[in-house]
């Protein structure tokens, strides 16, 4: 975990469509966002592939790709914590139903790891049901600051 | 494109080239395309080559994982080649590393069959 020297704050706002490509703008606006705090490769990486998981879901599990859908995506960079939020407009579901990737019965699934490897990425991870329907995650880096 | 890929034949055994990213979409869906036709084709000997592999996500996971299942039963095998760190950190964390055979040179994995 790189210093961060820049200790400037910064927060992007974009209310994207349930589309794949919004699963690549969201990718490069937190790496983005997250460069410039000066976060490591390492930690790029795994803010990458979190962002990218967490939209997947909301884009294909929570809007399925519905036109009419918008997925809200927020990044910010405090002085030590890099946080992501997406929220999506789906029915929701209820997180503690979902099957466990590591169980043995359940290990040569096709789908299902998605959240699993947020968890792994991220020094943080939370789900909800937001109370206007879909659900938010938020993810948490944590960096460090003189 | 996303991702490349390139088929060519070592003796009994099918090797696929794979460059770029396997993601949800373009990527993984080729992946799913190309294993499917060869599996269709009655190819029992199939060896991912994922050396040029940039980037992999669940998606593309599943797909590995379905071609695996696949291939194996169909009384065939799958099997995987020059994994980088990342894909390699990614198949076990997911605790599927050791489902696969894993090689890291060519002429190994093809005796290997």
């Amino acid at each position: 975990m790189r210093e961060n020297k820049h200790h400037v704050p910064e927060t992007v706002e974009r209310l994207l469509d349930s589309s794949l490509e919004s699963v690549d703008s969201a990718e490069q606006l937190a790496l983005g966002v997250a460069e410039r705090a000066g976060l490591d490769d390492d930690d790029l990486m795994k803010i990458g592939m979190a962002v990218r998981e967490s939209m997947v879901n909301a884009v294909v599990h929570g809007n399925r790709y519905n036109a009419n859908k918008k997925v809200r995506f927020s990044v910010s960079h405090g002085a030590q914590r890099f946080t992501v939020r997406i929220a999506d407009e789906g029915e929701g579901f209820d997180p503690e139903s979902l099957p466990d990737p590591l169980a043995p019965e359940n290990l040569m699934r096709t789908s299902g790891r998605g959240i699993f490897l947020i968890r792994s990425f991220m020094d943080e991870f939370e789900i909800h049901r937001r109370e206007q329907g879909g659900m938010e995650v938020t993810l948490v880096k944590y960096t460090v600051s003189k | 494109m996303s991702v490349k890929l390139n088929t060519r034949q070592v003796g009994d055994v099918s090797v696929v080239d794979v460059a770029g990213r396997i993601t949800l979409g373009e990527g993984s869906s080729a992946l799913r395309d190309t294993l499917r036709d060869m599996i269709g084709k009655g190819q029992k000997k199939i060896l991912l080559n994922l050396g040029e592999v940039n980037y992999i996500d669940s998606s593309g996971i599943g797909e590995l994982v379905s071609g695996f299942t696949t291939v194996t039963n169909s009384g065939g095998q799958l099997k995987l080649l020059n994994l980088n760190k990342r894909v390699k950190d990614l198949l076990q964390i997911t605790k599927l590393y050791t489902v696969f055979d894993v090689h890291e040179d060519e002429a190994g994995a093809i005796r290997s069959f």
